[in-house]
């Protein structure tokens, strides 16, 4: 056996044993214990992904009683990039879980839906045929809905968000179903170099291709199939949502790459102008639904949709430059979708579990109502605080590195004589620009009104620092952050190698393009800024020396000074000035009551404000929809209203209708 | 060399820009005005003052002014003004000015909201929103500047203009320097965004979210804005008008590129200055619009760029 396939039959055999500790082991141990092996299958992952890229090959075959082919393990590079991430996530998220999980998420068969989930998310991306990529996905949603579904009990929106979750999940199923059983067909094979064989051009690979990217962007999250995203993230554990947004939603984005490079690749240019129209929405849609949101996890939960919309946009500008004689640019391109992903799942990770730090300590989720937690939770807000900086694609972070790798590809895709480049081009970069520019405001909103100022409920003001192990896992994802941003030449070279570009020539210090001829050195630029600070810092205690920072106990606030602690800006009326420039896009419903006193109406005795947010897809086309299928639920009820004579009727008149078929 | 060269002079002589654009404000309002050094007074005097923290502030309040003028000094080290030798293994590369510049805008945001104060985070979040908008036209802009000299690195650009100084009138040039000069505008706080002189409380951005801060940190917030005006206002100028820049290192070239510098600045501040005078400053929710139409700008120019490369 090689060292792939062994680490392949590792976590299969880890998770198995992850399974086993959550439904045997004694209920004190039950959780470290499931915590531990959940953690060693992330890190078989992990390390069978490095081993896959750095050229290792295996191969493991699982026989089924079904008629078919055995089912086959056989990561590629690619896969092997996205076990790596899927991996690291699922480690970092198993090292939280042992001091977070509690109360109904302890639960043996929530307990047990996780390290389930974890090996179901590497082996996704392992697969090497149609039939274990169906059984893992199938595996991955069953666990995850399980694991959404855990606060079932105590919360009915997570009820309610586990329908929406279960039935976005299974859409997605039967579409990706439907598209590879219509190439298997056509091709008369399952494995991945059968289904690889089909020609591109025909109706056959177009009508599979239509219905695998719906399939597939629906697990993504993209715009209009996001609806889940929001609801699903709030509704489940912390550590669950930090490794669905990290991970198992970048698998939709395997997906992709997975039928447009492996598939189904040269294929006509609208497969690249599809991806690149429902990225560019995706992103800014989700990044105008996050800025405005003030419930924590649904603001993290839009702008998953945002970066999945940014990964698939640049696979899609990949593509389109790779076939429209830019091949360096294109090259560049996927390798910033590859870049993307990696550096979403590191700070997704570590906003998402900084953000189940703060619930738990201050039994909050909207942010209207958290504040001043910086100093309560040191380590939990510089952690979130580097996820941000990630997040808003800020130096140096490998937010960054991903962006600018981005920007690098369409600035050097300009093509002469090409008119779907020179229209598609200008859009890309104004879309990247303007998710650019409000993913700083929304991150500045998501850090600084929690973190900083004073605290607006009495949940705030009690806060408390997370356990020791959610603190271990919080620096860690944070560590990850920065860490890529600084050194981002490995992570590069193992992006290279799983988009399969040539000329890579990457150091660990720098991100080289050559065929576009562009060099980023992060450590570069930490140096100068690091240089800066300590001489501004250096400035700045010579003259503490001579004149020491004083306490006082009151900001001064231009007199407004001993206000309440609600007199300060929240989250909702931070967003308020850019909900109000895109009021048209969000649409928000505001209600104003203002009620006077009874000795005149021009004094004011209260003003009650109120602002809900809708999401116009959901309103526009879910709501209609849903609608239209509950009234054809009710005819159908009509027919079956319970009386025996009625369904004796039913068969009666069925039977007549067999016998006149017969005798026709 | 020249970029230690560069932020030795931008940090001598922006609070001089300041000085000349509030003496030239004051000389067409007539008033005799404080006088050109008064900036460098001013920072000389918080400098020497103790600051209050207030409880409840945290270390944000202490580092993001540090932040932010060091960020400043790195943008004034990689934007070529002096000369377009860049530092080795730091290009001024576009992407990177922008977000080193982006990285003190919202260290300012933090320290706005840090105190906790209803004025903080109404300039906080006026200033995030502006910067929110103003980040998508200075990359398209930048980005329509790259496209024909074929490169995101800032000294490449300037070197391409300086080959060909007549291209600064094609339209992709035009549309994208106007848009530009809208987003410094923007971004640096001027009017008609935001009125650098007023304390007027329903109207500030930028002053209030410096209002808790005081003594050294003040100074520190104070010379990093002024220093960034005058890296985008000199960066503005080289665009239009590259002669002076030094292309190779020696003292006389430097020499000659530091009076040009200087020239320049004095130039487009006293024309700023000027323009400022007339203008009124816009609501605030009137804002958009102007961010609006300088984005729309920028776009047409990247679109031309295209239309240029395929010509």
């Amino acid at each position: 056996m090689t060292a792939v396939e062994w680490g392949l039959a590792g976590q299969l055999a880890l998770a198995g044993l992850g399974v086993l500790a959550a439904l045997a082991a004694p209920a004190r141990a039950r959780v470290g214990l499931t915590g531990v092996l959940s953690a060693l299958v992330g890190v078989a992952g992990a390390v069978t992904g490095i081993v896959v890229l750095s050229g290792g090959q295996g191969r493991l075959s699982l026989s089924t009683s079904l008629p078919l082919d055995p089912m086959t393990l056989e990561p590629t590079a690619l896969g092997g990039f996205f076990m790596l991430v899927a991996g690291a996530v699922g480690v970092v998220a198993a090292v939280y879980s042992i001091g977070y999980v509690h109360g109904a998420a302890a639960a043996r068969p929530v307990l047990a839906a996780f390290p389930a989930f974890l090996a179901a998310m590497q082996l996704v991306p392992a697969a090497g045929d149609l039939l274990s990529f169906l059984a893992a996905w199938e595996l991955m949603a069953v666990a995850s809905t399980v694991l959404v579904l855990a606060e079932h009990a105590s919360r009915a929106e997570v009820r309610r968000a586990g329908l929406w979750y279960a039935g976005m999940t299974h859409l997605s199923f039967v579409l990706i179903l439907l598209g590879l059983a219509l190439l298997a067909a056509h091709q008369g094979g399952t494995s991945w170099a059968e289904l690889a064989t089909a020609d591109p051009d025909s109706a056959t690979a177009a009508a599979a291709y239509l219905l695998l990217v719906v399939g597939f962007a629906t697990k993504a999250g993209l715009v209009p199939f996001h609806v889940w995203l929001p609801r699903a993230h709030p509704a489940a554990p912390s550590h669950v949502s930090a490794a669905m947004s990290s991970a198992m939603v970048t698998m939709g984005v395997y997906g992709l790459l997975l039928v447009v490079v492996r598939l189904l690749p040269g294929g006509p240019t609208w497969f690249g102008v599809v991806l690149v129209a429902l990225g560019a929405v995706s992103a800014v849609y989700g990044i105008l639904q996050a800025s405005a949101a003030s419930d924590l996890k649904v603001l993290l939960g839009y702008s998953t949709t945002e970066n999945t919309g940014l990964m698939v946009l640049a696979a899609g500008i990949g593509l389109l430059l790779r076939e429209h004689g830019a091949p360096g640019a294109g090259d560049a391109a996927l390798l910033a979708c590859l870049l993307l992903v990696a550096s979403h799942a590191a700070f997704k990770t570590a906003l998402f579990l900084g953000a189940g730090a703060v619930l738990s300590a201050s039994g909050q989720r909207d942010l209207d109502r958290m504040g001043g937690l910086g100093m309560r939770m040191p380590v939990t807000a510089v952690t979130f605080g580097v996820g941000a900086l990630g997040a808003a694609a800020l130096p140096v972070t490998v937010g960054f590195v991903a962006e600018w790798t981005l920007l690098q590809s369409l600035i050097h895709g300009a093509r002469p004589g090409d008119r779907l480049i020179a229209v598609v081009m200008p859009v890309a970069v104004a879309v990247v620009a303007l998710t650019a520019g409000l993913a700083l405001l929304t991150f500045v909103k998501a850090a600084g009104i929690t973190f900083l100022a004073r605290p607006r409920s009495e949940g705030a003001a009690t806060a408390r620092e997370a356990p020791r192990p959610m603190q271990v896992a919080l620096v860690l994802a944070a560590a990850v952050v920065v860490g890529l941003g600084l050194l981002p030449g490995q992570l590069a070279t193992w992006a290279h190698a799983a988009v399969e570009a040539p000329s890579a020539v990457s150091d660990t210090t720098a991100i080289r393009l050559a065929r576009i001829d562009a060099v980023l050195v992060p450590l570069a630029v930490a140096t100068a800024l690091g240089l800066a600070v300590a001489l501004v810092a250096a400035l700045a205690s010579t003259a503490a020396r001579q004149a020491p920072r004083r306490a006082v106990d009151l900001a001064w606030g231009c007199g407004g000074v001993r206000s309440s602690a609600r007199m300060q800006y929240t989250a909702t009326s931070y967003a308020e000035p850019l909900v109000r420039v895109f009021d048209q896009a969000l649409r928000p419903q505001r209600d104003v009551e203002i009620s006077h006193r009874d000795e005149s109406r021009y004094l004011v005795e209260q003003v009650h404000f109120r602002q809900s947010l809708h999401d116009l897809v959901e309103a526009r086309v879910y709501d209609p929809l849903l609608g239209f299928v509950m009234r054809v639920g009710a005819v159908g009820r009509r027919i079956q209203n319970g009386s025996i004579h009625r369904y004796l009727g039913y068969s009666f008149a069925a039977l007549v209708l067999v016998l006149v078929v017969v005798s026709w | 060399m020249v970029a230690v060269l560069q932020v030795l002079v931008v940090v001598a002589a922006s609070p001089l820009v300041i000085g000349l654009m509030r003496t030239v404000r004051a000389r067409l309002e007539g008033r005799v005005g404080a006088g050109v050094l008064q900036p460098w007074r001013d920072l000389r005097k918080l400098w020497g003052k103790e600051p209050l923290r207030a409880e409840g502030t945290t270390w944000v309040s202490v580092a993001g002014p540090i932040t932010l003028l060091a960020s400043s000094l790195v943008v004034a080290a990689l934007t070529p003004l002096l000369g377009t030798a860049g530092l080795a293994g730091l290009p001024g590369d576009l992407f990177v000015v922008v977000s080193v510049l982006l990285l003190g805008t919202v260290a300012l945001a933090l320290v706005g909201l840090d105190a906790g104060t209803a004025f903080g985070g109404m300039g906080s979040s006026r200033h995030m929103t502006i910067a929110a908008l103003v980040e998508p036209t200075v990359l398209l802009s930048v980005y329509a500047l790259s496209i024909p000299a074929g490169t995101s690195v800032l000294s490449g650009i300037v070197r391409a203009r300086l080959d060909d100084p007549v291209s600064v009138l094609s339209p992709v040039s035009l549309l994208a320097l106007l848009a530009l000069t809208i987003a410094v505008v923007a971004e640096t706080g001027r009017l008609p965004v935001d009125n650098p002189a007023t304390h007027l409380e329903l109207t500030m951005v930028h002053e209030a979210m410096v209002l808790e801060t005081s003594g050294r940190d003040l100074a520190w917030l104070e010379l990093g804005s002024w220093m960034r005006l005058s890296v985008l206002l000199g960066l503005l100028s080289t665009l239009v008008v590259p002669w002076g820049i030094a292309t190779e290192v020696s003292v006389t070239t430097l020499a000659l590129a530091v009076v040009a510098l200087l020239a320049k600045l004095t130039v487009i501040a006293g024309l700023l200055a000027t323009i400022e005078v007339t203008l009124a400053k816009l609501r605030l929710f009137r804002i958009p619009e102007l961010l609006a139409g300088s984005f729309a700008l920028a776009f047409l120019a990247v679109t031309a760029s295209y239309l240029v490369v395929q010509a």
